[in-house]
């Protein structure tokens, strides 16, 4: 097939919006590394910051709604690039979603940074949310050289995020039940943490839309599941 | 993805119209190369594709239209209903009686409205009396969505009609001879936005009880009316398939290139 339309303005349309999906995707990539740096660092300005920036990301997610609006009631977009501009309008929530999480995660650092740190809880949650932005990287590469495998590989590794998220579950029972002064930070930390669980649910959702651009088809939804929390009573069955 | 769900679009799934390795020849040019395609009963099944496809030119096969143009030859075979619709004892006219057709261009006889829908039926031998006339023509206007707008003035001139009326009035003409197949050879090319829009209703209306065959230049109407879809590219047919799938994910990148409006 080949790659431009007759119709040039409606290759720009296309890259436009799919520009837009990238300097969004830019933008929650470095709201989620500032949130879970301003978290470890105590840093309350950095985390001021990440609140303040989430503004923008909505503002471009509005703007992405828009200009779809525009091009399917203008161009009529059918087959991939039909499905190109679907899936932008779905990453989009995708991503906004991501930014509203990163955001929460700075609104809590700030109380945070008033407690003492609960031991060895700041490294782990590091590491997630870096696992998450990773995964986040990837999937907007994936996305845009329509890379399936990548994306596929990028759904399996979500199991990694739901096995850190059930160790850290585990490990904020466990300080809790040691000491009730560590509950409230506990219960922060632990928001955090799930936070950071769903936000890896966001990612492979943008990469099961890349499966989606390229084939045409839904990716299968085997991929298994690690999340045991919700059967929890005690630390130790985690 | 499945969006046949968005409007209903059921279909009988029996076999009205079979081609069988279909080719056609103009002199040396060689416009159709070996079609095989089974068209729905009771669908509208629309043909698209470049100028020059060979669309209509396979549309014309079904109701023998090329037999009127000397230099064209047809070889394979196209059944309708298991009838082999080139065989000696076919009569063509009969046939057409059969499988009407609706053009391009509105082109009503220079009679009135009634005489126009009244003429097939006449010599086709329809109607025993007046009444039994009457009838015919004021269901076959019916069908057409334009009774209402015309049935104060019968004696009128078809051809003094505007261009949608002119069309709704032929293709009430082409059912009065109550055929079974209706071929459309691009029949809102000339009307105006809501013109097309009456005949798009009426087509989807007409699909109740004929089996329907569109060409059409407009791939958003082909979207729009048809179950079935059939894509045309230098005489061959490329990929036929439900109209949902075609358009949302065909499966050959040369109609990919050609509804996604790309250069082929």
């Amino acid at each position: 097939m080949n790659d431009q339309h007759i119709a040039s303005a409606f290759d720009r349309d296309l890259e436009g919006i799919q520009a837009q999906i990238m300097k969004m995707g830019g933008m929650v990539e470095t709201a989620i590394s500032d949130a879970s740096r301003a978290l470890e660092m105590r840093d309350v300005e950095l985390a001021e910051a990440v609140r303040k920036n989430d503004k923008a990301i909505d503002a471009l997610e509005e703007e992405v709604s828009a200009d779809v609006a525009r091009v399917i009631a203008m161009r009529g977009p059918t087959a991939s690039d039909l499905r190109t501009v679907l899936t932008v309008l779905k990453i989009s929530g995708n991503l906004e979603r991501l930014g509203d999480y990163a955001k929460n995660l700075a609104k809590r650092t700030s109380v945070l940074s008033e407690m003492p740190a609960v031991n060895g809880s700041g490294g782990s949650i590091r590491r997630m949310a870096k696992s998450v932005n990773l995964m986040l990287k990837d999937a907007l590469d994936a996305y845009i050289q329509r890379d399936v495998d990548l994306a596929e590989d990028i759904r399996q590794r979500d199991a990694e995020i739901d096995q850190m998220y059930n160790a850290l579950f585990r490990e904020f029972l466990t300080h809790m039940m040691e000491d009730p002064r560590n509950i409230t930070a506990c219960m922060h930390l632990h928001f955090i943490a799930k936070n950071l669980e769903r936000m890896g649910d966001h990612v492979t959702s943008i990469a099961e839309q890349v499966v989606y651009l390229v084939t045409g088809e839904m990716p299968d939804e085997d991929r298994e599941k690690k999340d045991r929390t919700p059967f929890v009573t005690a630390p130790d069955e985690v | 993805m499945n969006d046949m769900r968005v409007t209903e679009r059921t279909m009988s799934n029996d076999i009205k119209i079979a081609a069988n390795n279909v080719d056609v020849f103009y002199g040396d040019n060689h416009a159709i190369k070996g079609v095989d395609v089974e068209i729905e009963n009771k669908a509208v099944t629309a043909f698209i594709g470049p100028s020059g496809c060979g669309k209509s030119t396979f549309l014309r096969c079904i109701n023998r239209m090329n037999d009127t143009i000397d230099v064209c030859r047809v070889t394979g075979d196209i059944h309708l209903e298991g009838e082999d619709i080139y065989a000696k004892n076919i009569d063509p006219v009969q046939l057409r009686a059969r499988i009407g057709m609706v053009f391009q261009k509105p082109n009503p006889f220079p009679k009135s409205i009634y005489d126009n829908v009244a003429y097939g039926p006449k010599i086709h031998g329809l109607a025993k009396n007046k009444a039994e006339l009457d009838e015919i023509v004021e269901k076959s206007l019916r069908r057409a969505a334009i009774w209402d707008e015309v049935k104060d003035r019968l004696d009128a001139p078809g051809t003094g009609l505007s261009g949608g009326q002119q069309q709704r009035l032929c293709i009430g003409r082409a059912i009065a001879t109550a055929p079974e197949v209706l071929l459309m050879d691009e029949p809102c090319s000339a009307l105006d936005p809501i013109a097309t829009a009456q005949v798009e209703e009426l087509i989807d209306e007409l699909r109740q009880t004929y089996t329907v065959i569109i060409v059409t230049h407009s791939m958003q109407q082909a979207a729009r009316v048809s179950q079935k879809t059939a894509f045309f590219h230098l005489g061959e047919l490329v990929e036929y398939g439900d109209t949902g799938t075609i358009f949302t994910n065909p499966s050959d990148s040369r109609t990919e290139s050609y509804i996604t409006g790309r250069i082929g």
